[in-house]
Parts: structure tokens; sequence; C-alpha cells
């Protein structure tokens, strides 16, 4: 519980995907992107659709390598995918053909754990997150709601020294998507486990981040850093107060300035 | 949730189906066209083929002119074998194309180094393959194998290739994730994902076996019912060519017909259990 690992910190990070064909210019995602995502607190990266926010997810997590830059995690370079950093995918990852629990399970199962050993861990995670009675079910048998809880699980049951969530809560409805934003927000800080919180929403940046990093469209770049100073444990009830209202102005100003930045 | 677990499964009289009648309307025609044309045009050509009366009077003859009919073991003794060579072409297929197919779609260098090969290969028909075959193989059974084997095969391939093509990039993403070792990804992920598409893969070779059969054994084999078929053409015993080619297509699409209903079963009990589909 809180203690300091799970630093990223990048510097000048280029991406670019190659085009389609072998003569298509490779169009470039990230370009000098720098940041530093402090241990123990729940960073949020916002940008609008299709700036790269994935893409900075897959170079976290290891699944991508930079073109160019540095990428350190507690000081260390990031050379792969590993259970030290989990990802919590935009679209659900969990196997439709596994039961919950299995899906849990398959984390410390495949790093060598027995079945017997893992589960009571599993199920206390399970029961803490409301799906005790579930844990026999499919996936497609839950609730979208229900179903990112059980990501939650299979990500924590590791021991992940940071969570990288790639906007987790991105189509759930209104009602749903509070209320796990609220379940979530409790949960981190609870555990104060470092923390990418992923998301093009200012509202759910705004009531969970400890610090917003912003970032411009693509080919992108962290271009404002917001430290949200609303006091912990937050409610709802502080999306109301007036520090709230001038830090979503502060946010809207920067949103927008990138805008014009990009039509020049 | 919906309740996804209680399936209502209908029992349907085929006498009461419109479809069955149409079906039994298009048999019938065909028969009385075909009676048709043997009796009663004066096309040489049409005259000299047997009427379906003779046929099915051959057929189910105690006595039967030329030697087969339900009543004579020789006829069993050609199904026996076809059936057969069917069945290990198609288990072959299955052998080797499932894991090929699975390679395939999971390594990239598998893919590069298969594929254009692959490509290549699948257009050849069965029956330009039988010389092959014949200078390949020591003996008459693996070729007549072998031959029915391919297009079976380039179909169980393929499917596997597909199916695991489309199974979910974050699939292998989470799992690589969560310290998934190779062996995890191939049991958990792959076969898993794949399934539904290995099962029509199923289908399509079995159908792909009894087509191809055929080839192989007009021209090297001395049983079966393509055997049959020729031999019956070269000593002018025209009745039990027809019985022959309608005793291929019986058994071949009852065979075809066990395997969609095992497939689809299993696919009906997995959707159930995962709590899908319908
Ligand atoms: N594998 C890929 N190959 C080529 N281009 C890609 C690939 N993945 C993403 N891109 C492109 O890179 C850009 C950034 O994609 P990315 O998924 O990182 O954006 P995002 O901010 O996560 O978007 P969204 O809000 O839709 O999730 C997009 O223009 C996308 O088309
Ligand atoms: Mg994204």
């Amino acid at each position: 519980m809180g203690d300091t690992t799970g630093e990223f910190v990048g510097t000048g990070l280029y991406k670019s995907y190659a085009g389609a064909g072998a003569d298509t210019p490779a169009a470039p995602v990230l370009a000098d992107c720098s940041f530093h995502f402090e241990a123990g607190k729940l960073n949020v990266v916002m940008g609008t659709s299709g700036c790269g926010k994935s893409t900075l997810a897959y170079l976290l997590a290891g699944y991508q390598t930079p073109d160019r830059g540095t990428l350190l995690i507690d000081g260390e370079p990031v050379t792969g995918a590993g259970s030290d950093r989990l990802l919590v995918f935009q679209e659900t990852a969990l196997w439709p053909w596994m039961t919950v629990e299995e899906n849990v399970l398959f984390g410390p199962v495949s790093r060598g754990q027995s079945r017997q050993s893992a589960r009571p861990k599993a199920n206390a995670l399970l029961d803490r997150f409301g799906l005790a009675d579930f844990k026999d079910k499919y996936p497609s048998q839950l609730s979208g709601g229900m179903m990112r809880r059980a990501e939650l699980a299979q990500a924590l049951v590791n021991n992940p020294k940071v969570m990288i969530l790639d906007e987790p809560f991105r189509g759930l409805d209104v009602m749903t998507r509070e209320l796990m934003q609220e379940y979530y927000l409790k949960l981190f800080e609870d555990t104060r486990l470092s923390t990418v919180f992923i998301t093009a929403e200012l509202e759910e940046a705004l009531f969970l981040a400890d610090r917003i990093y912003i970032m411009s469209d693509a080919p992108s770049r962290i271009v404002k850093i917001i430290d949200v100073d609303l006091p912990r444990p937050r409610e709802i009830s502080c999306t109301a107060t007036r520090r709230y209202a001038e830090l979503e102005q502060e946010a809207l100003t920067a949103l927008y300035e990138g805008r014009e930045l990009e039509a020049l | 949730m919906a309740d996804a677990t209680t399936p209502t499964i209908t029992r349907r009289n085929p006498f009461a189906n419109e479809g069955f009648w149409l079906a039994m309307l298009g048999l019938g025609s065909f028969l009385l066209l075909w009676y048709a044309a043997v009796k009663w045009t004066p096309i040489q050509a049409f005259n000299r083929l047997p009427d379906p009366l003779t046929v099915v009077r051959e057929w189910l003859s105690p006595t039967p002119s030329y030697g087969i009919s339900i009543f004579t073991a020789d006829y069993y003794v050609h199904i026996l074998y076809s059936t057969y060579r069917a069945l290990a072409a198609f288990t072959l297929a299955i052998l080797l194309g499932v894991p090929l197919g699975i390679f395939m779609g999971w390594k990239r260098s598998v893919h590069q180094y298969a594929y254009s090969l692959f490509s290549l290969l699948r257009p050849v028909p069965p029956l330009a393959w039988v010389p092959i075959a014949i200078l390949l193989f020591p003996g008459v059974e693996p070729a007549v194998i072998f031959v029915t084997f391919l297009v079976a095969f380039f179909a169980m391939t393929m499917n596997t290739y597909v199916g695991v093509k489309a199974i979910p990039e974050d699939y292998f993403r989470a799992s690589a994730c969560l310290g998934g070792t190779n062996t995890d990804i191939l049991w958990d992920v792959i076969i898993p994902g794949a399934m539904p598409s290995i099962f029509t893969g199923l289908q399509i070779a079995m159908g792909a076996a009894w087509f191809s059969l055929a080839a192989g054994e007009m021209i090297a084999a001395q049983y079966g019912l393509g055997f049959l078929i020729w031999e019956s053409y070269n000593l002018i015993q025209y009745p039990t060519i027809i019985i022959g080619m309608a005793t291929l297509g019986l058994v071949g699409y009852l065979s075809s017909a066990a395997v969609r209903m095992v497939g689809n079963r299993l696919m009906a009990w997995r959707e159930q259990r995962l709590g899908t589909g319908g």
C-alpha cells in the first residue's frame, strides 16, 4: 500500500505507425512527448479522440516500443510487457470463453502459481468488487459495469506496481459511469496505487485526478499540466465547489489553446 | 442479464413444412424428366442411359443383372472402402490443417513462409493431383487418400487461419501482459477463440473429402464407389453407374450431415454455456 514505485518518466518520445502500403508515409502519432507520471499518484492523461492516447498506453505497457526517446519505469527502461504494469483496455479484454474467476486466475496461473493457492486472493478481490455471486458466470452474462470491475480484479490480482487504464469507462451509460468513477476513486484512495488513467472526458479527469496531463492533437505531446488540488477523499459534491470551477476553466482554456495551435 | 441458459428447441414436423414438399416436388420432377428423356425422346444419347425404374429395380434386386445391389456383399465392400478413405483423409486434414492454420494465423513468420505457396497450390483441382500422387506413393491406398485429403486439408487450414485472425488483438495483448506463455496463449486464447471457425472448417472438409474421393478412386483403386462407377462404365453396366453415383451422393451427404449435427450441437452447447447467441 502506498509504496512509491511505479513512476514513469518519458523523454522526447516519438511514435509513428507504418502507412498502409510501403509507399504511404508513416503518420506520426506522438512527437516529442515528455512526461513524469509520479508514483502513488492518480495521473490522468486527457486528449481528444484519435490523438494517440491508446498508443501512449501501449508504450507504457510495453506492447510497442517508441521510435525515439526514452521511457523509464522507476529508473529502468521499459523493454516489454510485464505484469508489473497492467493495462485495462478501452474495449473489454476479458476472454469470453472463461468464467469470471478463470479470467482473474489467468495471470497468477500463467506465472506458475497453482490454481488452489491463487484462488483465495482472486475470490477476495471479486468479493470486494461485488462479483462474488458472478464468479462462475461468463463475461457476456455480466453488465458493462460488472465487466469493468472484473477487469480491475483481473489486473489487481497480479500486484502491479502501476495500473494503466485506457478509457476504462467509455461506452458505459451515464449512471453506471458515475457509479464506476466513485467506486474506482474509493479503490484508489484506499490503495494509492500508482496510476495512469486515460480519458477524453474533462469531468472524469477533474473528479479523479491528482494531476491532469493534456495532450495536443496528433502528432501529440503533453502541452499542459494541471494540478488538481481538490481534497481527498473526494465526493461527487466536490464538483460543485468554486475550486472545481476554476480548474475546469483552466483546463478548458488549455484544451482550446491546443486546438488553435493545431489550426495554424 | 438475459436468461440465455434455457433455449427453446421446437422440433419441427417435416411433413408440415412447405420446403419439404417443394424439395420432394423438385426430386419428383427430376426423376420424371429423366424417365421421359430416356424413354420418350428420339435422342440417341439419352436412350443409351438406363431409366430410373430400371436403376431402382437393379438396386433393390436380390439377383442383380450386373452383380451390385443392396443384397450383395460387394456393394458394402465398396461403401466401406470409400468411407474408410474419406474418414482417413478427413482425420489427416484435421491433424495437419488445424496446427498449420493456427501457426499461420499466430506467427507472422509462418504466415510469410507458407501463405503464398499455399495460395498457389490451393486452386489445383484434386484430379490434377492424381498422376503425382501415383508417382509419389508406393501403393494405391496412400495415393487415393492423398488426393482425397488435399482439398479437405486446404479447407481446414484456411478456416483455422481465418478463425485465429479474427481473435481481437487485445486478447493477445492482455495475455502477454498478464505473463501468459506461448502455451497459455495457445490453449487459453487461440484454440477457444478460433473454435467456431474450426467447426465450420470441419463441415467443409468433410464435404471436400467426399467430393475429391471419386477422382482418386476412379483412376487408382480396386474398390470403392468411384472405382465402381468407372468400372461399370468400362463394362457397359450402366445401371450400376447410377447406383454408384447415387450411393456416393447419399453416403457423402450423410457423413457431412453427421459432422454438421455434431458441430452444431457442440457450438450450441458452447454458446449456451457462454451465454452468447440466441
Ligand atoms: N496499429 C496501427 N496502425 C496504424 N495506425 C494506427 C494504429 N493504431 C492507431 N493508429 C492511428 O494512430 C492514431 C492514434 O491512435 P490511438 O488509438 O492511439 O488514439 P486514441 O487517442 O486512443 O483514440 P481513441 O479516442 O479513438 O481511443 C490514430 O490516427 C490511429 O488511426
Ligand atoms: Mg484509444
